[in-house]
């Protein structure tokens, strides 16, 4: 892969964010570290999505990306233009070609304006289209692409189901003719008829219009669906990348594997026979991250030596990105999951008692202050 | 004589100028002691409203109406005085709702909300209470429960919410329960948690357990019997490895069609079912589904499917159901064709 094929490269991204204190003045006391130190490249074309549990950075990181939220350190890269270093003008003038489409498209669409004033803003404000006519012949084509008819134009928000609604969302991305769309959990908030719908669209977008995706979601399915690349990120940080088949098939961190064994799946054969991973407890602090892995309070491969004081890095591992200290001996089996930490339970078959039913044990700290 | 049976159950909303809804029109179902039944649907099926008049919760307004029965051990909880219903609710029948900060109160430490509960209905008080509280949040996997019981639902997390949630509703050994989404809110590895300990006190108390969501994972994980819900109306029900298999219903068929699947390769194309819940005929003009369904004839339109009975101890509302693998399906509309799902009575409601 050449370097003219990387679309975006995001490297050693930090966003901290202070924590204040004090009545007359503000005193910084600490700072969460939303994302702490990400490396990640996309490809032009391609799909990377990003996964995790709620407070875990994916949406900082997908902000941050896009100069939403100002970056406290390190690069990103957009088709070879520096944007942390920009000046704000330039900076705009790059926006046209990277969008966003939002989770919630009752909330990031305004109620009171039409979908024609909706789609047309973006346009003005980048200067597309010399007057109405030519804006209006854009604005349809937008529309005709995302399947919303025309007659779409006059009405308002609160007029069109939730599927639509998000369909505007995509519309007012896709107007522009960006190069890049990170969409924020963009079916989550969908009826599970009308997800398959939107992540139809997306798929059919791309391909006719060479789009490059980031994709936030924490629904894990929906991301091995429509992603070439996946990235799990834990507590600021990814854990593993890997091409979307190879982390299903052979997730190698053992946060990464808790999850997927997490993910219900609607077919009773494979939920009786499939070992479930339970995590101890919740996401720590991200105020105050656990020293060494910062899995390594909840991990139930988590060894006495290396993990609590070694933070792991990323590193390559057969195609995959891990970081962990072990990944090989896990995968290989050497290495047994430690029942204090967390349990794993085998369901036995005709979905009956499970044969060992841990409770999950209370290992992590208690002060955790997770939402 | 199944512990809850449900029969015929139906809630409309009306308003003054505006047309009736029938939220819930004629759903019946039953639960048995230790048995897991699922209520499955999207937005707007009806699903929470079936619970919440159950429980006797939705709101006595002029226009809000209740019909049909719901016989939980021989009394029937519709027709209860508040008085009585105080008295079962939380003692005999609990649940457990969606959204654990919203359902707890803000302003109350975590315990006297759990004390609560044992001081009405099981005349614990003082030390005995705070004693029992512990116990019911340490049996729900909240650590060092003693300190917790101090706490304000704020300083906890989504996860232990949900939890202190399912500590106050199994306090009084409820032999009913019923979970209304309950783990939509949390995260994957945290639903996995509570759904687990959910399958524990099912096991361990012969509590039934009634498991609303949308989501078909979970439900094929967890419930014995499934119902499917459509615009207020159970169109389908099965146990859980037939329905999964073979689904006769076109919903139910496009649904499992629709959902994108962890096990299923990048790329594969997802089946939506077109339209949106909001397309939807008011039940007496026909199939509220037919809107949107790829099997739809002209007698869809017509009338109201009848529930069909099969021997095997399926139902469903379709007058052309997805045909069993390896049998020929049977023209609708000829209700005589010899084929093996067909030969058994048909009742219609």
């Amino acid at each position: 892969m050449t370097d003219n094929d990387i679309l975006v490269e995001v490297r050693d991204l930090k966003v901290h964010f202070p924590i204040k204190r004090g009545v007359l003045f503000d005193r910084t006391i600490g700072h969460v570290k939303a994302v702490d130190g990400v490396d990640l490249r996309i490809p032009r074309g391609q799909t990377y999505g990003l996964v995790g549990e709620s407070g875990c950075g994916k949406s900082t990181l997908g902000r941050a990306l896009l100069q939403l939220t100002a970056p406290t350190g390190g690069e990103v890269v957009f088709d070879g233009v520096e944007l942390t270093t920009l000046p704000p003008a330039r900076l705009r003038a790059m926006r046209r070609r990277m969008q966003m489409i939002f989770q919630d498209p009752m909330s990031s669409l305004d109620p009171r304006q039409n979908v024609e004033s909706i789609l047309t803003e973006g346009l003005q404000t980048h200067g597309i289209g010399g007057n109405r006519d030519e804006r209006r012949a854009l604005i349809g084509e937008a529309l005709d692409k995302v399947g919303l008819p025309r007659w779409a134009l006059s009405r308002y928000p609160h007029e069109f189901s939730g599927g639509q609604r998000q369909r505007i969302g995509i519309a007012r991305a896709v107007v522009l003719g960006p190069e890049l769309i990170v969409a924020d959990e963009p079916v989550s908030a969908l009826d599970v008829s009308i997800q398959a719908q939107v992540v139809n669209l997306l798929d059919e977008l791309q391909e006719s219009l060479g789009l490059t995706y980031l994709v936030i979601a924490h629904d894990l399915a929906v991301v091995r669906h429509i992603s070439d690349t996946v990235g799990v990120m834990y507590l600021g940080a990814l854990v593993e990348e890997a091409p979307s088949d190879r982390l299903y098939t052979e997730p190698l961190h053992p946060y990464t594997r808790a999850l997927m064994s997490a993910v219900p799946v609607p077919d009773p054969d494979v939920e009786d026979r499939r070992e479930r991973i339970l995590l101890a407890g919740d996401l720590p602090s991200p105020a105050n991250p656990p020293a060494g892995c910062r899995f390594h309070t909840r991990c139930p491969w988590a060894q006495p030596t290396r993990c609590a004081d070694e933070r792991p890095v990323l590193r390559d591992i057969g195609g995959s990105r891990v970081a962990c200290h072990w990944a090989e001996r896990i995968a290989s089996e050497e290495l047994r999951p430690n029942h204090a930490g967390a349990g794993v339970t085998r369901a036995s078959d005709g979905g009956e008692a499970p044969e060992s039913v841990p409770i999950p044990a209370p290992t992590v700290k208690a002060d955790s202050t997770d939402g | 004589m199944a512990l809850l049976d449900v029969n015929d159950l139906s809630v409309t909303f009306a308003r003054r100028g505006q047309r009736t809804v029938h939220a819930v029109d004629g759903v019946s179902f039953s639960v048995d002691a230790g048995e897991v039944v699922g209520l499955v649907g999207e937005s707007g099926c009806g699903k929470s409203v079936t619970s919440m008049a159950i429980m006797g919760l939705l709101p006595r307004r002029p226009g809000t109406r209740i019909g049909g029965t719901a016989v939980f051990d021989g009394t029937d909880l519709l027709g209860l005085d508040d008085r009585a219903r105080r008295d079962i609710r939380g003692r005999d029948v609990a649940m457990i709702f969606q959204d654990p900060l919203s359902s707890l109160n803000p302003v109350i430490p975590i315990g006297l909300q759990v004390t609560e509960v044992l001081a009405r209905h099981r005349g614990m008080t003082g030390d005995t209470a705070r004693k029992e509280a512990v116990g019911l949040l340490d049996r729900v996997g909240i650590p060092d429960p003693n300190r917790r019981l101090k706490e304000y639902p704020h300083q906890l997390s989504g996860g232990m919410r949900q939890r202190a949630l399912i500590a106050m509703a199994v306090a009084c050994r409820p032999r009913l329960l019923i979970a209304d989404e309950p783990t939509t809110a949390l995260d994957v590895t945290i639903q996995a948690q509570i759904l687990e300990l959910l399958k524990e006190l099912v096991q361990e108390s012969g509590t039934a357990l009634v498991m609303i969501t949308h989501d078909l994972g979970v439900v094929a994980g967890m419930c014995d019997s499934i119902n499917v819900l459509y615009a207020g109306r159970v169109v389908e029900t099965a146990r859980r490895r037939p329905l999964f298999r073979t689904p006769r219903h076109p919903y139910t068929a496009g649904l499992l069609g629709s959902v994108p699947r962890l096990d299923s390769g990048r790329g594969e194309p997802l089946n939506p079912i077109p339209g949106s819940v909001r397309d939807v005929l008011s039940w007496p003009e026909g199939c509220a589904f037919a809107p949107r369904c790829s099997r739809r004839l002209d007698a869809c339109l017509d009338e109201t499917p009848p529930l069909v009975r099969t021997h095997d101890g399926r139902s469903y509302r379709c007058v052309d159901p997805v045909p069993l693998p390896g049998v020929v399906p049977a023209q609708a509309g000829q209700p005589g064709t010899p084929s093996p799902e067909r030969n058994e009575e048909e009742t219609r409601d």
